[in-house]
């Protein structure tokens, strides 16, 4: 029963989606040629893998105001490593950036647990220190492309049977974490967390412990999102992912998880990163001016708000009845 | 007698400047079914809360088989074999009922992923033996009190505890499902559980119980085996003093119609139901669980729409599905669920008690903290509400207290027509007699007051007029003189048309 209705929510961002494209399609039917939807992959990749990080976060009633800053700090660490270690393999240099990123997501985690201050507190503090430690190594220096292996810059725009790598690195990342949030008991914690925190801890569930470890998979998937910034763009200077929490933060509103906890899923999440994505893309095809693109953006998420309310009043009326 | 199976022994514990419980001892022995009573405040789901390890004792000691017992959480109580229920029902909202019964033991298939079909099949079976009907795949938001117990309840049992604790189960259940409970327990107790039961209804306790340990004040005051026991001497026992005639229903003049309530119908939940309540009278509205008794109450105040029919207050109608219109025409709801629906658990104590008349209290727009102290200093003593200081939050009040400021609450905004649903749900002895004293001079002042109530012998006390539900349509309509417990739990079984 709610099982359909989450299925009805999802189907809802995918319908809006098809519209647009759609629209923008006969508008222009260059948007669907196969390099736009290839750039329109690609520019959605990584806002996915960092929607799924938030939504693991936000499913616990909590919120990580600085993947932005952990994305910019893992970028041009991945191009620092490489100009001191130019033949570094890039599996490697993955782990290596999954592994920064966790660190700094279990920065966050700690000092919410420790300072027992909210999230959003917490982590709008570490979106500004991330970001001044990026300043500060940066020193106003950038890397360029030239410094970083051809092998790596290539993953950032090849393809496979015509698929972005990244997009598959996003599918693989959102599978995976789907699957865990639906089938594992601690994945399950997460929403009970999320749906009641007073009652988790009467009940026992280890809230402590799982929410660090939603905010080191938040991390993780930050710094991952990094190193793939850093392929895809090849350019890196301090400034990499500025701004980009409240994109992701909008994509897991759209995607329909509720901003208080509890439930949504990060398929919703990664749907929401895609439309939006394709928002900025298509906009400007239809000739709105960009001042409107920030506005229709504004207005997706009222939207999505104010679905989600009606959708549970429906449920709750159906539920009593 | 069997050996002790868990003991406290000198327990104490603090909330700050209160002391909740002062070196108090309990004896729990497998095979048999412990019940601890004592009047709201007196420390008992204080207990229940350090068995479950959710609250570490400041001083004494826990044995369990003779070992001493530390616990460091819940998680740790439950692997001990120690099963709780707590007073107020914890579930997950968000959550399957089924999730919510097996949240962090849930059956496994390979690969430890969680297999959801015997998960299912598992609550289903719970289910059955405690014959309730409720869809294990239903998320929990939306379940009645009742049914939140109900599967709390189940929770508890899956767990085949060895010691059993259960704080407040029946509050807000009937007799048939009080029964189906009391026949789980104690084929329970029978297979060697030891179960601590809780609760402000003395027959219940007398029925179930072989011992009864008294509190007061965060004291133990006395353990005795049943049949040494009366209910006056337990009751003098946790009062420390004479309890005032229950039920003290005053002789009203019955005035003109000021509730009236025609052909009221919701899809599946109500059908056809109509009623007047006239000024001074009081009304029970008796039922089984899910009969529909607090669906049509919030249909009348307008939190729930309905598909047909039509309320009137004072001949005036009122509109379909608003709130807002109906505390206008002076009609007033103490909700069942206090927790989602009647209080704001952050808030203060006095900002609570005085929520609904804020406009009224304040001075130029501005809400000032000595007339809202004022105000809910009145009522705090008048129900006897036991807080620490009125700007505490609502949260740390015991169970019984929290109900004390949902009444204050209401019954301050002097209404022309008054809903109740399980009024004393929670109360004890001393308080439930105060709020029938206070709900039947209502009545004589002219108010309109209908009661929901799962509680027999209040509804039969304290009621003109006893309207019984069954399956969402009204079977009976009884009045006061021939109103027995046999007629309405005949109408309320759906086995009479009277
Ligand atoms: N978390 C808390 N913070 C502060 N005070 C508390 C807290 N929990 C309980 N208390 C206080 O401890 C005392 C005992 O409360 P407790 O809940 O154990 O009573 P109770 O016997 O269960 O009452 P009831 O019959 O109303 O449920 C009360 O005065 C209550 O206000
Ligand atoms: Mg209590």
């Amino acid at each position: 029963m709610t099982h359909r209705v989450f299925v009805v929510r999802e189907l809802g961002i995918v319908l809006a989606l098809v519209l647009l494209v759609a629209v923008t399609a006969i508008v222009n039917p260059r948007f669907l040629s196969a390099q736009s939807v290839k750039d329109l992959l690609l520019g959605s990749a990584i806002l996915a893998i960092l929607a799924v990080g938030q939504a693991i976060v936000v499913i616990t009633r909590n919120v990580d105001l600085s993947v932005g800053s952990i994305l910019g700090l893992t970028a041009f660490a991945t191009g620092s490593v490489f100009v001191a270690a130019p033949g570094l393999p890039i599996p490697v240099m993955v782990l290596i950036g999954v592994a920064f990123g966790a660190a700094l997501g279990a920065v966050n985690g700690g000092l919410i647990a420790a300072a027992r201050v909210p999230a959003l507190v917490v982590t709008l503090g570490t979106l500004y220190v991330f970001r001044g430690l990026d300043y500060m190594w940066a020193q106003g220096r950038q890397i360029n492309a030239a410094d970083m292996p051809t092998g790596f810059l290539r993953m950032g725009t090849a393809t496979v049977a015509g698929v972005p790598v990244l997009t598959l690195f996003a599918v693989v990342v959102l599978v995976a974490v789907g699957y865990y949030l639906r089938n594992y008991r601690s994945g399950r914690e997460l929403y009970a967390i999320g749906s009641d925190p007073a009652a988790a801890r009467l009940y026992g569930i280890p809230s402590g412990r799982r929410v660090l470890a939603a905010f080191v998979a938040s991390g993780a998937l930050a710094g991952l999102a990094g190193v793939l910034h850093a392929a895809r763009f090849g350019t890196l200077d301090a400034n990499a992912g500025l701004g980009t929490e409240l994109n992701v933060v909008a994509a897991v509103v759209v995607g329909g998880v509720a901003i208080f906890g509890g439930s949504g899923s990060v398929y919703g999440a990664a749907l929401g990163a895609v439309l939006l994505t394709v928002i900025r893309a298509g906009l400007p095809v239809l000739g709105i001016n960009p001042f409107w693109q920030d506005a229709a953006v504004g207005a997706l998420i009222l939207a999505a708000i104010g679905l989600d309310r009606a959708l549970s009043a429906r449920i709750a009326r159906s539920l009593r009845g | 007698m069997s050996a002790s199976l868990l003991t406290l022994d000198g327990v104490s514990k603090s909330f700050g400047a209160v002391a909740a419980l002062r070196d108090v001892r309990l004896e729990l022995a497998g095979g048999q079914v412990h019940g601890l009573v004592g009047e709201n405040g007196a420390g008992k789901s204080t207990l229940v809360k350090i068995l479950a390890g959710v609250h570490a004792p400041d001083a004494g000691t826990v044995t369990l088989d003779g070992q001493p017992l530390r616990l460091s959480g819940p998680a740790e109580a439950r692997a001990a074999g120690i099963a709780v229920i707590y007073q107020e029902p914890t579930l997950f909202p968000d959550l399957s009922v089924a999730e919510n019964i097996f949240m962090g033991r849930q059956p496994l298939r390979g690969l430890r992923r969680i297999d959801t079909a015997k998960m299912r099949t598992d609550a289903g079976e719970l289910f059955a033996r405690l014959g309730v009907h409720l869809d294990p795949d239903r998320p929990a938001r939306g379940l009645s009190i009742a049914d939140q117990q109900l599967v709390e309840i189940a929770k508890a049992i899956s767990l085949d505890a060895r010691v059993l604790v259960m704080d407040e189960p029946t509050a807000a259940l009937s007799g048939v499902e009080v029964e189906r409970l009391f026949a789980v327990t104690r084929a329970l107790r029978d297979a060697g559980a030891a179960v601590l039961f809780i609760s402000h209804r003395f027959d219940e306790v007398f029925a179930l119980c072989q011992r009864i340990t008294v509190m007061r004040d965060g004291r133990w005051v006395s353990t005795d085996p049943v049949d040494a026991l009366t209910v006056d001497v337990v009751v003098r026992r946790m009062v420390g003093r004479e309890v005032s005639a229950m039920y003290p229903k005053q002789d009203t003049t019955v005035g003109a119609p000021r509730l009236q309530v025609r052909g009221l119908s919701r899809d599946g939940a109500f059908a056809d139901v109509g009623f007047t309540v006239h000024s001074g009278e009081i009304v029970a509205l008796a039922g089984l669980v899910g009969a529909g008794r607090s669906e049509v109450c919030r249909a009348i105040f307008g939190i729930d729409r309905y598909d047909a029919g039509e309320v009137l207050v004072d001949g005036v109608r009122l509109s379909n599905g608003d709130t807002a219109a109906a505390i206008k025409a002076g009609v007033a709801l103490v909700p069942e669920d206090r927790r989602q629906q009647g209080l704001v658990m952050e808030l203060s104590v006095q900002r609570n008690a005085t929520l609904p008349r804020r406009w009224e209290l304040a001075r130029g727009g501005l809400l000032l903290g000595a007339s809202e102290r004022r105000a809910a200093a009145a009522w705090a003593q008048r129900l006897q509400v036991k807080a620490g200081r009125l700007t505490d939050a609502v949260s740390t009040l015991s169970g019984g207290n929290q109900q004390k400021v949902v009444l204050a609450k209401w019954l301050a905004t002097k209404p022309r027509v008054l809903i109740v649903d399980e009024p004393t749900r929670g109360i004890d002895v001393g308080t439930k007699a105060e709020v029938h004293r206070l709900l039947s001079q209502l009545a004589a002042e002219g108010v309109a007051v209908l009661m929901v109530s799962s509680e027999l012998p209040e509804v039969l006390g304290m009621a003109d007029r006893v309207l019984v539900m069954h399956e969402g349509r009204l079977t009976a309509d009884i009045p006061r003189q021939r109103a027995t417990e046999e007629s309405v739990m005949h109408a309320a079984t759906g086995q009479a048309d009277a």
